[in-house]
């Protein structure tokens, strides 16, 4: 029996975008989508403008997701941690929506006693646990990207290992922005493992524009095309009531 | 994570600050920071019931987490060396709801500082306690995960190591909750990070390397065991534990009473006095072992004392041969006389 499948957008970049859609309204509408938008911004000694960590604020929190900013050094760590928070968000959020359905108020998991919240999690973590994921990445070429991108690499092997210690699958699919002629190029297509992920970086032409939120609107595309293909009912955000909620 | 650049003083408190939990009402005086990781804060506070540690958050679900775990194993009687859990509460900050929890302050050095003091032998003695307390651990079920000096203190005498952070345990079987790269297995390319007795192990092994390199270092293109090992071959203070790293490292050891058992036998030897060499005063305050015992080991661990006493046994014969031969001589010069 299905579980239903979580589905995450992870975005990595360096900067304001300058290209296309306003990435906020896009991440708005990938939230509509019922997908949720992570944004790691990469900073080296403080070069990041205050108008761009605004921006991946705005991405993240108008996607339903996590952003977080730091530096090269720790992107692998800092990967991880966004994914598995992001992904305890959603379900929090949805078994927040269910207990409000339920209760008939407009009552908030944080209105909820300590000891109540504490059951609440434990189902929230065994779904972490076992539920399918998906996870379009979008990695920011852009010019002043190319030193940083071996680092990339790495921290999305290193996000591979974490997903691959839980129980429920993983897909992945890897997209750089901008791409040669369009706006994203197609890196790597759906895998459930990153370990042939070396040389994918190479064949990327660097570029002065960042279109950022155009690169999230064809994550939107790629997510329906994905659940066209796996049929309906597939591609439903979980239902809770399978999971014994 | 680095608080500069992610905004984690959200929870900042202050000395002399007054929080005042939403749901129990009880009140707390911060007395001032004990640290900060990467989920939170934690204070030194005091309430009506005493002293207690108290770690603040504005991820409600990472504290709710935590308190799970604490609870869970506070409820299982038994030793525990980590702290214990008081109660958990919401604070209603001017910047929104932060969630938080008390346990028991343990008092205590942060490890690597009580080595650097006391000796180096202690980090073997210290390491001993602390696997009996992981396979403890391991058989309820749960994986301590983020194991690091940081985490670990040696409490007030009579010594004994405690463990003070619950971010990273995790329930056997799932994925590690919360990691330190110089610490994690994943990071070497050494294993993966499903929660199971050996992903503690590894760690334990990387605890007795960082004792040598407090600084510690970053992996490079080398294959990560060969890095690691030579490392450990590098470190004078490291060489004897070489063989208990080495399966610590390739996840050899099916139980952390097994990895507690050969780490035992290695300082009961040779090996105790290499690591304490140089510290004329450590001899006087090693644990009494039976000297047959120590012999024993010190002829399994160490071939340049083996070779000392072989000689020794041939000097032994030597001088009671000559006595049997004067005897002789004397009895020979008396018959003739």
């Amino acid at each position: 029996m299905s579980r239903g499948t979580l589905r995450q957008v992870l975005l990595i970049t360096d900067g304001y975008s300058n290209a296309g859609e306003d990435p906020v309204a896009i991440a708005a509408l990938a939230k509509e989508e019922g997908l949720s938008v992570n944004v790691i911004g990469i900073v080296e000694e403080e070069e990041m403008s205050e108008r761009g960590i605004e921006e991946i604020r705005d991405i993240a929190a108008s996607g339903g997701g996590v952003s977080q900013i730091v530096y090269a050094k720790q992107l692998s760590q800092t990967v991880q941690m966004v994914t598995k928070k992001a992904m305890s968000q959603t379900i929090y959020g949805v078994v927040n929506r269910e207990l409000q359905q339920i209760l008939g108020s407009d009552k908030e998991l944080e209105d909820l006693a300590p000891e109540k919240r504490g059951q609440l999690m434990e189902v929230v973590e065994d779904l972490g646990e076992t539920m399918d994921l998906d996870i379009v990445i979008l990695v920011d070429t852009s010019a002043s990207m190319k030193n940083k991108l071996p680092m990339v690499q790495e921290a999305l092997i290193d996000l591979s290992v974490s997903l691959r210690s839980r129980n429920g699958t993983n897909n992945f699919t890897l997209y750089s922005f901008p791409g040669k002629r369009s706006d994203t190029d197609k890196l790597i297509s759906w895998t459930t493992s990153f370990e042939t992920l070396s040389g994918a970086f190479k064949k990327i032409a660097v570029s002065g524009v960042t279109p950022t939120g155009p690169a999230i609107q064809e994550a939107i595309r790629i997510f329906r095309k994905r659940a066209k293909k796996k049929g309906p009912g597939e591609d439903e955000r979980f239902d809770l009531r399978e999971t014994g909620m | 994570m680095n608080d500069s650049i992610s905004g984690k003083q959200a929870c900042k408190l202050s000395s002399n600050q007054i929080i005042t939990g939403k749901w129990k009402k009880t009140q707390y005086e911060i007395i001032r920071e004990l640290g900060c990781g990467a989920t939170g804060s934690v204070y030194l506070a005091r309430s009506a019931r005493g002293l207690s540690a108290l770690k603040i958050s504005d991820d409600s679900m990472a504290i709710t987490s935590e308190v799970n775990v604490l609870r869970q194993i506070s409820r299982v009687q038994g030793p525990s060396l980590g702290p214990h859990f008081y109660e958990t509460d919401d604070f209603a900050s001017p910047r929104g709801i932060l969630a938080f929890y008390t346990m028991e302050y343990i008092k205590g050095t942060p490890f690597l500082a009580f080595v650097r003091g006391r000796g180096p032998e202690w980090a073997g003695i210290l390491t001993v306690q602390l696997l009996k307390d992981l396979h403890f651990l391991h058989k309820q079920g749960w994986i301590f995960g983020d194991l690091k000096p940081e985490n670990l203190l040696a409490g007030e005498a009579p010594y004994h190591i405690r463990w003070i952070d619950p971010g990273g345990i995790t329930k056997e079987g799932r994925s590690i909750k919360e990691y330190t790269e110089f610490f994690d297995r994943g990071y070497w390319g050494l294993g993966d990070r499903k929660a199971e007795a050996s992903y503690d192990l590894f760690s334990v092994s990387m605890l007795l390397i960082n004792t040598a390199y407090p600084g510690r270092f970053e992996k490079t293109q080398e294959k990560g065991t060969e890095r690691l090992l030579e490392k450990t071959r590098d470190s004078e203070r490291l060489v004897p534990f070489l063989p208990v790293i080495r399966k610590g490292l390739e996840g050899r050891y099916s139980n952390a009473l097994e990895m507690r058992e050969e780490l035992l036998l290695l300082l009961q030897g040779a090996s105790f006095r290499n690591v304490a060499a140089g510290r004329g005063a450590t001899q006087k305050r090693m644990s009494p072992v039976s000297r047959q015992k120590r012999r024993q080991a010190a002829q399994v661990y160490a071939p340049g004392a083996k070779k000392v006493s072989r000689w020794s046994g041939v000097l032994e014969t030597m001088v009671a041969a000559s006595f049997l031969l004067i005897l002789y001589i004397l009895y020979l010069v008396g018959q003739t006389v």
